[in-house]
């Protein structure tokens, strides 16, 4: 056994690549934007100073308060379709059945398509008058076929448009971990007499705790910035229904050419992004990084 | 140990500035030599004519002129980026109206009152109303390029006939229609309501023939209390009136105008009327070319309001886009030449009529005679040339972050969820 000094890890020097990187593309466009958050811009000319200005009117705008309700509705639905079914299906895949291989392909298919694509095919397939709504909406009361312009049914789409776009990613981050189980602890249970259920329950969800962690924070940080299968499917519509706080920000910079105000929205869900990830690590010990699999 | 460790990611790191600094260092902006730059839409028909029009210029001038052409989506971004720095354009294609108007206002669009002066026939070439939006308090700053695209209201011939009536000429014919189609289970009216330009048709011609173009106007000069004026107030309220009624029926804020849907309602006689701009006949010719051979695409001008203030000819819609030239530009008295030469030209108008436009010119009702559809095209023309006015698509002519806001109260407004006052309220913050 040989145990790493610090003296013979590799170099910061190799880091240097990386970290130029991330400080170029990474934290100097988080630094101009907090500085043009504290100017008014239209993008011609040069940014005007005006201090606190676009920090005051942020809780007065009706548009940032439901947007970020919006957003955390969002956010919350997402996890709470994806991460369930995510495990169930990963933990699935990572068996031994005969059409797993199949199946496995299958569900995967949205990952390869592009985002944009995504949000036209399911646009066209969402039209009242021409797509599924006005064959099936009859059948479950909506014989308008109504779904796009509904304020609520418009965001329960956008959460299953999400939930079959993702799926297969944290799927397969499942698949991976539970193969990682050793399947002496399987055989122990089942000697014992343990149910499938209860072997799940018991086995492979506390073997899974870091990948669980791992997955939400992707989903939660995720959906907290997601932004382009709204403005291609709703544009944030009905009205202002599925506005959330990115599209809002956009609209802000790129439609009215507000480049300050947008900032501010920016390094608020920058804010709130880091926050909740620092959060829910904090909150599960992930920080510790205790190894939970047996014997390392 | 450590201040090794310090060289390390010092050399390291300069090392990789350096090479980025050195691969990022050989491009040059565009715009260098002595050509000047065409910013334009990417369009293959007009670009065409434009190229052949710069050609024409070229051959006997000292500064050639060259374009370049971008996709609409970014256009807007570019330009707003582009202007005020060294890679400017030279002449900058434009919306007018308060597109226009901003540039204006920035000091970064050329004057061309004179030119227009000293160039009589140029400037008479054009139809008034049109060449009016590119006028800012007093002044002009640009030329109208394309063709005139006003709102008009559109209606299926075949599902009037079987219902016996004719399409309506004044609000109360219209509301009588309305509940004719109902009883007949047609839509009466298809409204893509996913997308609040298509209900600032219904709202601004309301207004327009209400109140005359003075509301808009107030609205445009930013006077304060524009939004509560009578007029606007009672637009809304009859924009409400008609989405109770059922005129849109109920689905209409699901239905997106870009992927065609609400055209094919029209042309399958789902619905029976459709407001929207005289470019949706290209589009019917391209998605139901059976339906436009029947002949059964009927057209007429939004109807008039009883009582109104405003004309009953004035309309509503894209009167042109404009080319502007750029305030800091080396070549302005080339780029003011070249479009003086080019843009009222024969082989340019001639040019814009063969691809399937209405050009903003006096005098060309034979020529539109031999176009593609010579009745359609010539209905347009005449609607623009007797037109007392032609009010800009309000989200063009205000600014973007007031069009914006327009937008979503003009949705909001359309499903029920704010009130006329409520509306008026949040708009007077943006004025």
């Amino acid at each position: 056994m040989r145990t790493a000094t610090p003296a013979e890890r590799p170099g910061f020097a190799w880091a240097a690549p990386a970290l130029l990187f991330f400080g170029l593309f990474g934290l100097a466009p988080v630094a101009v934007v907090v500085y043009l958050s504290l100017t008014a811009w239209n993008g011609l000319g040069s940014p005007q100073w005006v201090g606190l200005d676009n920090w005051r009117a942020l809780p007065g705008d009706d548009d940032v308060t439901r947007g970020l309700g919006v957003t955390l509705a969002l956010t919350a639905l997402c996890w709470a379709t994806q991460t369930p079914l995510a495990l169930a299906f990963g933990t699935w895949a990572a068996g031994h059945q005969r059409a797993r291989a199949v199946a496995s392909a299958v569900f995967f298919l949205p990952l390869l398509l592009s985002t944009a694509a995504i949000a036209l095919i399911w646009k066209a397939l969402l039209d009242p008058n021409f797509g599924l709504p006005s064959q099936i909406g009859p059948w479950i009361g909506l014989p308008d076929g109504n779904v796009l312009g509904n304020r609520s049914l418009a965001l329960y789409a956008i959460v299953l448009i999400l939930l079959w776009q993702f799926l297969p990613f944290h799927m397969l981050l499942y698949q991976a971990a539970a193969r990682q189980i050793p399947s002496s602890l399987y055989e122990a249970a089942e000697l014992d007499g343990a149910s499938p259920l209860r072997r799940f329950w018991h086995i492979t969800v506390p073997q899974l705790r870091h990948t669980i962690i791992a997955s939400s924070v992707l989903i939660l940080v995720g959906s907290m910035t997601y932004f382009e299968t709204v403005l291609l499917l709703t544009d944030g519509g009905p009205g202002n229904a599925t506005r959330i706080l990115p599209l809002h920000m956009y609209n802000q910079g790129f439609i009215a050419f507000e480049m300050g105000y947008a900032s501010a929205v920016a390094v608020l869900l920058v804010v709130i992004g880091t926050g909740l990830s620092l959060l829910v690590v904090r909150v599960t010990g992930y920080a510790r990084m205790t190894s939970q699999r047996e014997g390392m | 140990m450590r201040s090794t460790y310090r060289i390390r990611v010092i050399g390291g790191t300069s090392l990789a500035l350096a090479m980025l600094l050195a691969t990022g260092c050989g491009t040059t902006g565009p715009g260098g030599g002595d050509a000047f730059q065409v910013w334009a839409l990417e369009d293959a028909a007009v670009n065409e004519l434009v190229e052949a029009g710069i050609e024409a210029y070229n051959a006997d001038s000292d500064v050639p002129a060259e374009l370049v052409t971008y996709v609409n989506d970014s256009y807007k971004q570019r330009l707003q980026v582009a202007l005020g720095s060294p890679n400017a354009p030279d002449v900058f294609f434009n919306w007018g109206g308060g597109n226009l108007a901003q540039y204006v206002d920035a000091g970064q669009a050329v004057d061309l009152t004179g030119a227009l002066e000293d160039a009589p026939e140029f400037r008479d070439a054009f139809l008034p109303s049109v060449l009016d939006v590119a006028r800012i308090d007093d002044a002009y700053y640009g030329v109208p390029i394309l063709g005139v695209q006003p709102v008009v209201l559109f209606h299926n011939r075949a599902v009037f006939e079987e219902a016996g009536i004719e399409p309506p000429e004044t609000y109360d014919e219209l509301l009588d229609a309305v509940d004719t189609f109902q009883e007949r289970g047609v839509t009466p009216v298809t409204l893509p309501g996913a997308q609040g330009w298509t209900q600032l048709m219904w709202f601004s011609y309301l207004v327009e023939r209400i109140g005359g173009p003075d509301s808009f106007q107030a609205v445009v000069d930013g006077e304060a209390g524009a939004w509560s004026d009578p007029a606007i107030v009672r637009a809304m309220e009859m924009c409400q009136e008609l989405v109770d009624r059922g005129a849109f029926g109920t689905n209409f804020s699901s239905i997106d105008y870009d992927n065609g849907s609400a055209s094919a309602l029209l042309a399958t006689g789902e619905s029976a009327m459709f407001l929207m701009g005289t470019w949706d006949i290209a589009r019917q010719q391209q998605d139901s070319p059976e339906f436009m051979a029947s002949g059964d695409l009927g057209y007429t001008a939004f109807p008039t309001v009883e009582g109104g203030e405003g004309e009953p000819g004035a309309i509503v819609g894209n009167p042109s886009n404009y080319f502007s030239v750029n305030a800091d530009s080396g070549h302005t008295d080339a780029a003011v030449d070249f479009l003086v030469e080019t843009f009222a030209s024969d082989e340019y108008v001639d040019g814009l009529i063969e691809a399937g436009q209405v050009p903003p010119i006096e005098g060309v009702e034979d020529r539109l005679q031999e176009s593609e559809h010579a009745d359609f095209a010539v209905f347009t023309h005449q609607l623009v040339s007797e037109a007392p006015s032609f009010t800009q698509s309000w989200d063009q002519a205000l600014s973007p972050s007031a069009s914006q806001a327009l937008l979503t109260n003009l949705q909001l407004l359309f499903l029920g969820d704010i009130t006329p006052e409520e509306f008026s309220q949040d708009m007077e913050q943006h004025l």
